[in-house]
């Protein structure tokens, strides 16, 4: 029971402290709990936590609610989630009501607007190291499929913005057809990750 | 009244929401400034600037924002949750069923099939951050003239605190920050 005790305030805590910093847009989250819960803590896969993203990304709602769902069932079950959730809703809910009373005075103060632009360089350079450790673990396999695909929808969503539910779609499509393909082959010589 | 208008507006806006933040911004528009005039378009205007300079996702915080000014803190409270309830109920059945069938064959071709894509979509997301960091706007400008010299001095030292030194992500965003008080005032 203290065990349990221990996950649940484990999980609310890294929540907290990941939400409290999840400047600029959901993808931001999701680095930062790779780091935590992949890197740090051991909780969850590599793989597992790409999975949670493109779970998070399809369905409706916040990405970092979604993602910080996923992560809260898959460590401590539905209990769990409803901690992790508590966690990434807090401090964006404790920080509006705190600066709505005063938003314009925030909104234009010098100081403020240096810090959120210095943040924000970090939460670059943050997104860059996730997607530098992600793209080598992924091209580490040798699949040329799963190089074709980065880049493929890569050039989808940068260049030619294509809706992401699509993109998700199609990229599974392809998954299940390999896996079939290879399946039919008499699944020698492969491995599935 | 206000509360159950409150809460149904913002559950709208958290089940119709796919795909993050700036896909939630014209649905919280359509509810909060164009259906119920809770919030002017200014007012509308100013919350999307706090909710990209604040932590958390622009729901949440256009959420909490517009309960408190609709009907202060209890306000708030119903529509973050009225906003987080459908994530809630559907995510939890795609997080029980990916407990489920993850091992099976099939699940996990599809899931193979998505990891690259998933890369594909933060590297994107990372690259116009990057451009938002370095001149101001989402997409590369034509004349790069206008770069900001402090932010990208800021994003290589944190790029070589995380990947050289491991530093933790929270202490290089944490340290950014100040660091971006200091410089800012000086120069």
């Amino acid at each position: 029971m203290t065990g349990n005790k221990k996950i649940y305030r484990k999980l609310f805590s890294s929540t907290f402290q990941l939400s409290a910093c999840t400047f600029g847009g959901g993808f931001v989250i999701i680095p930062l709990m790779r780091k935590k819960f992949v890197e740090e803590l051991h909780w969850i896969e590599e793989e597992e936590m790409m999975d949670f993203t493109a779970i998070a990304q399809s369905s409706p709602g916040a990405i970092a609610v979604n993602a910080s769902i996923l992560v809260g069932y898959h460590v401590a079950g539905a209990a769990g989630a409803l901690v992790t959730v508590l966690g990434t809703v807090l401090p964006p809910l404790l920080i509006i009501s705190v600066i709505s009373f005063f938003y314009r005075a925030f909104r234009d103060n010098a100081l403020v607007n240096m810090a959120m632009t210095g943040m924000l360089a970090g939460v670059a350079a943050v997104i860059c190291d996730v997607v530098l450790s992600m793209g080598k673990e992924l091209l580490k396999k040798k699949r040329v499929l799963w190089a074709v695909i980065l880049l493929a929808s890569f050039g989808a969503v940068y260049f030619l913005q294509v809706n992401i539910i699509l993109i998700i779609l199609v990229c599974g499509a392809v998954g299940a057809l390999d896996t079939l393909r290879q399946e039919r082959r008499g699944g020698k010589g492969h491995e599935i990750s | 009244m206000r509360y159950l208008e409150l809460f149904f507006s913002f559950f709208q806006i958290g089940l119709f929401s796919i795909g993050g933040g700036y896909a939630a911004m014209p649905l919280i528009q359509h509810q909060a400034v164009d259906l119920h005039a809770w919030l002017t378009m200014t007012q509308f205007a100013d919350i999307m600037t706090i909710a990209e300079m604040t932590p958390g996702p622009i729901a949440i915080n256009s959420a909490t924002f517009v309960g408190i000014q609709v009907a202060g803190i209890p306000g708030a409270l119903v529509a973050t949750l009225g906003c987080i309830l459908p994530s809630c109920g559907i995510v939890l059945t795609l997080a029980w069923l990916y407990a489920c069938y993850q091992s099976l064959t099939l699940v996990q071709g599809v899931l193979a099939g998505l990891r690259p894509a998933v890369v594909a979509m933060i590297a994107s997301a990372g690259i116009s951050l990057i451009c938002l960091s370095f001149f101001g706007e989402r997409k590369p400008p034509a004349d790069i003239s206008g770069i900001n010299g402090i932010s990208v001095l800021l994003f290589g030292a944190g790029l070589v605190a995380l990947r050289r030194w491991k530093i933790s992500p929270i202490w290089v965003m944490a340290g950014a920050g100040v660091a971006g008080v200091a410089l800012y005032s000086v120069f």
